[in-house]
């Protein structure tokens, strides 16, 4: 039986764990149907030109991971960005594990979308942002079918959040083979401000395959910043569709950093419903071996005076693979845009292959649109400059690929953070060299 | 300190050194003259371990050790220092977490650890005085942006951090005004011992004004043809090279 069949057929149990009779069950078996007749995206569609999942699609997933397993914090700490103190919503194989979490429901809501989708209080929302910005694709749509689990993030009007909130999914491994469809909400009322750090985390090297699905929505002068940590195991591959709507004066930053991994399909997605707006898209991606990285980002821009920033920096080493495709829509009515896209990409050795496609399709006639993108090798001559003064090869191309990553890093808020993608970075790189610049 | 003797290389097939000889010793500066496209900066190179030169023939030797195997920052770490003509552009390394981290690394080949905080910052801010480097500048990306002069400046800098044993200078005093040529030969001087050894390579006399060598070596066409003292390089500045070129053909 192939995966979709399995899937498919697998449903009816799935419903035997959700109230059938709500509006929610409603619009997962609208999903649902459109999951059938769409199956999982193929090679034709030109989306998925260069990025084909049929080698993890042949795997047994399990769709319902029944065990309980429970996992120490000992154990998972050195996933958790540590240092700081934050709210915390983790799952282990799908499941919320209240030992490794910290939610709240004081003034602001972090906790789990199962209470968010089932419990009277939130039902407004709910019914104003459920599923509302997320589009009706394929992968979107089988996640929506089983959408049952997940966080939910819900901060009122003037909120800053003085606490990151991070969400952790653990895949302990326990199946040989594991399937998980998370889904997250995040509403951020006028004038809040929220900071959020995402990471899909195996523990063994069982495959794990992630479809995860996130809506953010940024009402009025709302600030958000979301960091998403990509260093999976090489069994591990991620499709990440994150959907952002944005109101007028609000800031959304989404910064993805993808370092691990077999196959790891981003879908980021933002689209500014009202005026000064201003979205920010930053990526670095350093990968090598078989891995492949795919960033699929959409900035849709409706209304008049607003500005995207992407920069997207791509490091390929061995025979691994990366697609950089950035779409940039500009309405008639959007005038006075200002978009801005950067990708630029080094190639290590002669196997490794960057597909980057900028697309701009713009209807205004008074906008700044700029796009580059550039693929390139470490300058031979700044190596050697390096090493004169003493730098090993292997450093001094770390340090290269550090200073070349670092326009992304800059933009990063937590300290914290940054720090640690550093030293991922550094670990990557296989250095032990000091990158604070 | 330093021996090349009958040194042969080649880039691309295309023969550039051929035959060369030279010896300094500690103490010494020696500046190495000659026209255009005569190898003085392949030169450099080779002795600093470029890998696109294939080295044919010859041998070089530092302090008795034979270095044509070894890698550039090895060298760098026996004491080998060349000021690039050219000094590479690094955006998004500043150049003091560069001169850090190439302290650093040359301390740990040598099995030390890492020089403490303290003592870099004090060190960093002496020998900036030394070279009257702005403090700002220091937290500049490497090269980016510098002026000509503040790129030479900055190699200076960069050699009085190291203290290497041979320090090649390669058209140091190109691109430099007079004022930026008197700080940084001031600042070679001051650096200059009876443990060390310098070699200037130029085209034009200037600046042996300010470091007077000890030998002059007239470099054509892959072979050092004439060697004398100081008063070798006034000769060439006032006679230029063709004299030399006719004496070597007569």
């Amino acid at each position: 039986m192939d995966l979709k069949e399995k899937i498919v057929s697998s449903y009816v149990a799935f419903e035997d764990g959700v109230n059938i009779n709500s509006d929610i069950h409603e619009i997962r078996t609208e999903a649902f149907q459109n999951f059938e007749k769409l199956g999982f995206p193929s090679k034709k569609l030109e989306a998925w030109k260069y990025t084909s999942l049929n080698s993890i699609l042949k795997e047994d997933y399990s769709i319902f991971p029944n065990k309980e397993k429970i996992i120490s914090l000992a154990e998972v700490k050195k996933y958790f960005i540590h240092d700081i103190d934050t709210y915390k919503i983790v799952f282990i194989d799908g499941k919320y594990s209240s030992f490794l979490s910290e939610t709240t429901h004081d003034n602001i809501d972090v906790c789990l979308m199962s209470s968010a989708l089932t419990k009277k209080k939130y039902k407004p929302i709910i019914e104003n942002y459920f599923n509302k910005v997320a589009k009706q694709d394929n992968l979107t749509s089988l996640n929506t079918a089983f959408s049952k689990e997940g966080a939910y993030v819900h901060i009122p009007k003037n909120t800053e959040v003085e606490k990151p909130i991070q969400i952790i999914n653990f895949t302990t491994g326990e199946e040989s083979a594991t399937m998980l469809q998370p889904r997250n909400l995040i509403v951020v009322d006028q004038n809040a401000h929220v900071q959020i750090i995402e990471r899909h985390q195996s523990l063994t090297n069982n495959a794990v395959l992630t479809n995860v699905v996130t809506e953010i929505f940024a009402d009025r002068h709302s600030t958000v910043d979301f960091y998403k940590i990509q260093n999976d195991y090489i069994e591990a591959s991620l499709v990440d569709n994150t959907f952002v709507e944005q109101q007028s004066n609000s800031v959304v930053s989404v910064h993805t950093f993808s370092f691990g991994g077999n196959i790891t399909r981003n879908n980021l997605n933002f689209f500014q419903k009202g005026e000064h707006i201003d979205s920010i898209l930053k990526g670095i991606t350093i990968i090598e071996g078989k891995q492949h990285v795919d960033h699929h980002t959409l900035v849709h821009h409706i209304e008049p005076n607003c500005e995207s920033h992407q920069d997207y920096k791509g490091i390929y080493d061995e025979r691994s693979t990366g697609v950089f495709n950035g779409k940039v829509i500009v309405e008639k009515e959007a005038q006075k845009t200002n978009a801005y896209q950067k990708n630029n990409n080094i190639l290590m050795n002669n196997k490794s292959t960057i597909n980057a496609k900028p697309q701009l399709e713009i209807f205004a006639d008074d906008v700044k649109c700029s796009h580059g993108c550039t693929i390139g090798q470490l300058d031979e001559q700044a190596l050697f400059y390096m090493q004169q003064r003493g730098i090993p090869k292997k450093e001094a191309k770390a340090l290269l690929m550090y200073a070349f990553a670092n326009t992304v890093l800059e933009s990063v808020k937590i300290p914290e953070v940054k720090e640690r993608i550093t030293k991922l970075i550094a670990k990557k790189l296989n250095v032990n060299i000091g990158f604070n610049i | 300190m330093l021996k090349i003797e009958n040194l042969q290389a080649s880039v691309d097939d295309k023969s550039i050194l051929k035959g060369l000889n030279l010896t300094v010793k500690s103490g010494e500066v020696h500046a190495i003259m000659g026209p255009n496209g005569a190898g003085k900066s392949t030169l450099a190179n080779i002795i600093a371990g470029k890998e696109e030169y294939d080295v044919t023939k010859g041998i070089i030797e530092l302090n008795g050790e034979d270095i044509s195997e070894l890698s550039p920052e090895e060298r760098a770490h026996n004491g080998v220092f060349l000021s690039f003509q050219y000094p590479v552009e690094i955006p998004g390394v500043s150049v003091t977490n560069f001169i850090k981290t190439s302290i650093n690394e040359t301390r740990k080949a040598k099995g030390l650890e890492d020089m403490p905080a303290k003592d870099m910052l004090k060190m960093i801010r002496e020998k900036s005085e030394l070279l009257e480097i702005d403090r700002k500048f220091l937290s500049r990306s490497l090269n980016e942006g510098f002026s000509g002069g503040e790129k030479k400046r900055n190699e200076i800098f960069q050699m009085a951090m190291l203290e290497p044993k041979l320090a090649i200078l390669d058209e140091t005093d190109s691109g430099l005004d007079i004022d930026a040529l008197r700080i940084v030969a001031n600042g070679v001087n001051k650096l200059k011992s009876k443990d060390n050894a310098v070699i200037v390579i130029t085209h034009y006399q200037r600046l042996l004004d300010y470091i007077v060598p000890d030998f002059v070596h007239v470099l054509h066409d892959g072979k050092i043809v004439k060697t004398g003292d100081a008063s070798l390089a006034l000769e060439l500045e006032a006679k230029g090279y063709d004299w030399i070129k006719e004496e070597i053909s007569a």
